[in-house]
């Protein structure tokens, strides 16, 4: 087989997986954040319907752990096969964090195992959600470690290289590279706010079935409101993942923004399409570029014309970056409304056409965070290390990378199958009015 | 100590602790199968998912551990086992998916499905096999560089009487640990007819194991004769290990102390997996890479080091907690499983 085969496989395959586990990997990076208010915010005004929220989102939990668990295991493992040249390298550099990543998850599965089996088994709720911290640390570090190696890849950084010789290494610079503080963070915000209103999306369509469960409305009011929050956190360090990006990648942001001459006082601009260079049917929000890129309405941006035709990454991350920003200022003006809407009463949030905007909330939050992903990853091509390793220098020589692919994409078709199959069914079997007519039934 | 052997010893350690655990979790899927195709599952299937059910999911950090431990000490087996291990190790990487999903569906989702028991069962033997290629490949002459690139040849790979021998002893020894354990594990959960049980499958794969690890080793002697002759200067480790190994059976056969029997096994296996391991020094893949040559630089072995260290010192209070609360507590092997969620 062409070898130019082989490695665009082994990247269709890499982004197979990974687009797989992300969404997996952000449930199980937001969820036990919030089963853990869920839980206190019972165990505070003690009241069960939150303790049943919290209960019910555990069980289901562990379904997309489960998942995230084996995707996630496959993932680790490709990186290997199928670029083995990178791994190499990065192995030298960057294997700290990854390897710290593991304790993460080791610490993180053990106390999920132990939360999920004591359910009733302290007298003391307190004690039982403890037992939840480490879960939710586990989680979060398992994201901040594997997105350092991720920020490794834009940023390298930690080491040199004389004569194709890595000397000096230096692990702690590798990983905290300057693309760190700003990808955790974005990372780690978007993650809780996936979770916040997936949660809403499933409180929000029980809504529109026509259930009047006080126990789907506490739960919608609380998971929109933790969700603002984080809306609102991950625009501003999505802010700054621009400055970020103008300061260090700018031919990432340039191709993400269409920005062909370096300018000042540039446009940012949303939407539209390419015709060669010419760029047609833009919305054009004046000086924009320039405060996304630096803050000031006047300075420069870097355009495309300063990197040499080989190096630019594909025109088409804009549309990637347009769907995530999108996304991310209608969730906050959607959560905004409701909350304010909650608090004033106003009527129409009630009605079935709201609660199904806020229904979409959730898939509409996984699909922010494919884009942001890919935006991210398409516009670091063509490199894999930036300036350093090009892509197709790194992947693997074997030649069964297209069978593999269509290996794996059966069998996550099948597990994405699996997960919902069995969610609804487990769910379904087990309603809320009657596991709480059974808990009531007991306490008193 | 130099921080070459240091990184091995850790990492071949972790290795150990998955093969014993994730040949319990293998073997007790097959049972489980085994016992719902028999007709048996009202024997075994509770005591197994008992087990199973709050560990699944260590077992697997388990391997990570290993591959994860391994790229950051030894990151030039990125590139030869990498290059050459994408067919075995994905198909290795599915069936755990497959494993590792289906048992947390049918646990925690919807219950007593018996296809999902049966593929559980068949991952379980397959499983071993498909990863026990990789330390057939390690004794080399399946891999031979071109253009300064790793190959493999399959071919001489599937006809090689070492590969079957190995994937052969795998399974043998996946069966007789777990049905070690288990024997242990039902008879702490008084559950005399499934000790019986286990007991009588424990009885039934002793034998083929020590025949296919003798058989492993005669088959060495023609393919890799240097790792043969290390071996042999090794023989008090093997013999130890065979030592442990007549303990454990005549335990089980006098039904006594199923706890010890159990702890002379992972004695026995101890000593055949670093005799092994030693043996195979320093050789990672023969003849083209060592743990000399393919190790990391100072400053990240270093810090490795210090990371598995204090790792070490967050993980071990945990893994006695979850061993405290779940495998050893009276109440919960015995099994009231109200507290789940
Ligand atoms: C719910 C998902 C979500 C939402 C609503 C947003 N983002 Fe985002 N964004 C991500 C999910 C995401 C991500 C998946 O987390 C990425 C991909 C890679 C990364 O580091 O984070 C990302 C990357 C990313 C990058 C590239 C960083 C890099 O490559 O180093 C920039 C510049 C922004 N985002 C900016 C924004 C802005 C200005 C938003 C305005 C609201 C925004 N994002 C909303
Ligand atoms: C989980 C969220 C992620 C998603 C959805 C994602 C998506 C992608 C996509 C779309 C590509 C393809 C770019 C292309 O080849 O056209 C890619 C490449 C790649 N990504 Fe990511 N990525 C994610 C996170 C990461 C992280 C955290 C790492 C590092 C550990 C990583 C390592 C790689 C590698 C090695 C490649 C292949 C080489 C390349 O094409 O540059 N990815 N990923
Ligand atoms: C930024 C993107 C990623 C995030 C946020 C993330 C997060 C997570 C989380 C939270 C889990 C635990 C499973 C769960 O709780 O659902 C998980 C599993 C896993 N992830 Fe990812 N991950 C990402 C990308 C990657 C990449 C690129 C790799 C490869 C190096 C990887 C390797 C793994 C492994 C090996 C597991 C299974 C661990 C186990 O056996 O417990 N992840 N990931």
């Amino acid at each position: 087989m062409l070898d130019g085969d082989t490695v665009f496989n082994s990247r269709l395959l890499t982004e197979l997986t990974l687009s797989f586990h992300i969404i997996y990997a952000t449930i199980g990076v937001g969820v036990p954040l919030m089963i853990m208010i869920a839980q206190w915010v019972g165990i505070k005004k003690n009241d069960e319907h939150y303790i049943l929220l919290a209960r019910r989102w555990a069980r289901g939990f562990v379904i997309t752990v489960a998942v995230g668990v084996v995707t996630g295991t496959a993932i680790g493992l490709q990186l290997s096969l199928l670029w083995p040249k990178f791994m190499e390298l990065a192995g030298n550099v960057i294997a700290l964090p990854l390897f710290m990543e593991v304790f993460a998850f080791f610490f993180e599965a053990i106390f999920l195992g132990i939360y999920l089996y004591t359910w009733d088994r302290f007298e003391d709720q307190r004690k039982h959600l403890a037992l939840l911290i480490p879960v939710a640390i586990g989680a979060g570090l398992s994201a901040v470690f594997i997105t350092m190696v991720n920020s490794f890849m834009n940023a390298p950084q930690g080491f040199d290289l004389v004569n194709g010789e890595l000397i000096n290494v230096n692990p702690f610079l590798a990983m905290f590279t300057p693309a760190m503080p700003t990808k955790v963070s974005h990372v780690v915000a978007t993650a809780f706010m996936t979770a916040a209103f997936l949660l809403a999306s499933i409180a929000a369509f029980k809504l529109v079935r026509g259930s009047n469960h006080a126990y789907h409305k506490k739960a919608l009011f609380m998971t929109m409101k933790i969700g603002l929050i984080f809306s609102i956190a991950t625009a501003l360090i999505g802010d700054f993942s621009g400055k970020y990006l103008a300061e260090y990648q700018p031919e990432k942001l340039a191709a993400a923004e269409w920005h062909f001459d370096t300018s000042e006082q540039a446009p940012l601009l949303m939407y539209g399409i390419l015709d060669g260079e010419e760029v047609k049917y833009a919305l054009e929000i004046p000086f924009a570029l320039s405060i996304l890129a630096h803050g000031d309405p006047s300075a420069e941006v870097i355009g495309l014309d300063q990197f040499p035709e080989d190096e630019t990454p594909p025109m088409a991350v804009h549309y990637l970056f347009d769907i995530m920003v999108t996304i991310g200022v209608w969730m906050i003006l959607l959560s905004l409304v409701y909350w304010v809407g909650t608090k004033r009463k106003w009527a129409f949030i009630n009605t079935k056409p709201f609660l199904w905007l806020l229904a979409l909330g959730g898939p509409l939050s996984i699909i922010a965070i494919e884009a942001g992903w890919w935006m991210a990853e398409l516009g670091r091509q063509p490199w894999i290390l930036r300036g350093i390793m090009r892509t197709s220098e790194a992947a693997t020589s074997s030649s069964h990378v297209d069978t593999m692919l269509l290996l794996f994409a059966g069998i996550y078709l099948i597990l994405g199958i699996g997960t919902v199959v069995v969610l609804r069914r487990m769910f379904k079997k087990n309603p809320v009015e009657k596991e709480l007519m059974e808990k009531g039934g007991e306490e008193t | 100590m130099s921080l070459e052997i240091l990184g091995i010893m850790v990492l071949w350690t972790f290795l150990f602790g998955y093969v014993i655990v994730a040949s319990i979790d293998f073997g007790a899927g097959f049972f489980n199968a085994y016992s719902e195709l028999t007709g048996k599952q009202h024997i075994l299937t509770k005591i197994i998912q008992r087990y199973l059910s709050p560990v699944w999911e260590v077992t697997n950090v388990f391997l990570v551990f290993f591959f994860v431990g391994i790229v950051g000490f030894f990151p030039k087996t990125a590139f030869y086992y990498g290059t050459t291990l994408l067919v075995p190790v994905s198909i290795a990487i599915l069936l755990l998916a497959v494993r590792g999903s289906y048992y947390a569906f049918e646990t925690y989702g919807t219950k007593g499905h018996k296809g999902y028991a049966l593929m559980y069962g068949l991952t379980g033997l397959v499983l071993p096999a498909s990863l026990s290629i990789v330390l057939t490949i390690s004794e080399g002459g399946f891999v031979s560089m071109t253009e300064g690139k790793p190959v493999l040849d399959y071919w001489a790979l599937f006809t090689s009487p070492l590969t079957w021998s190995i994937v052969v002893l795998s399974i043998i020894a996946v069966l007789y640990i777990s049905s070690v354990f288990l024997t242990w594990y039902a008879s702490k959960a008084k559950d005399t007819k499934a000790t019986d049980l286990m007991r009588k499958y424990a009885l039934i794969w002793a034998l083929p194991t020590i025949i296919t690890a003798c058989g492993i080793i005669y088959e060495l002697s023609f393919h890799n004769q240097e790792h043969f002759d290390r071996i042999i200067d090794l023989w008090w480790m093997f013999g130890l290990s065979f030592l442990l190994f007549i303990g454990t059976v005549w335990l089980i056969w006098k039904r006594k102390n199923y706890g010890l029997a159990f702890g002379l096994l992972v004695g026995q296996f101890a000593f055949a997996f670093f005799g092994y391991g030693l043996s195979h020094y320093p050789y990672l893949l023969y003849p083209h890479l060592t743990i000399y040559d393919s190790f990391t630089n100072e400053a990240m072995a270093i810090s490795l080091v210090v990371a598995f260290v204090l790792g070490l010192a967050l993980l071990l209070p945990s893994l006695y907690l979850l061993m405290r609360l779940f495998l050893f507590n009276k109440d919960y092997v015995k099994g009231s499983q109200k507290n789940k969620a």
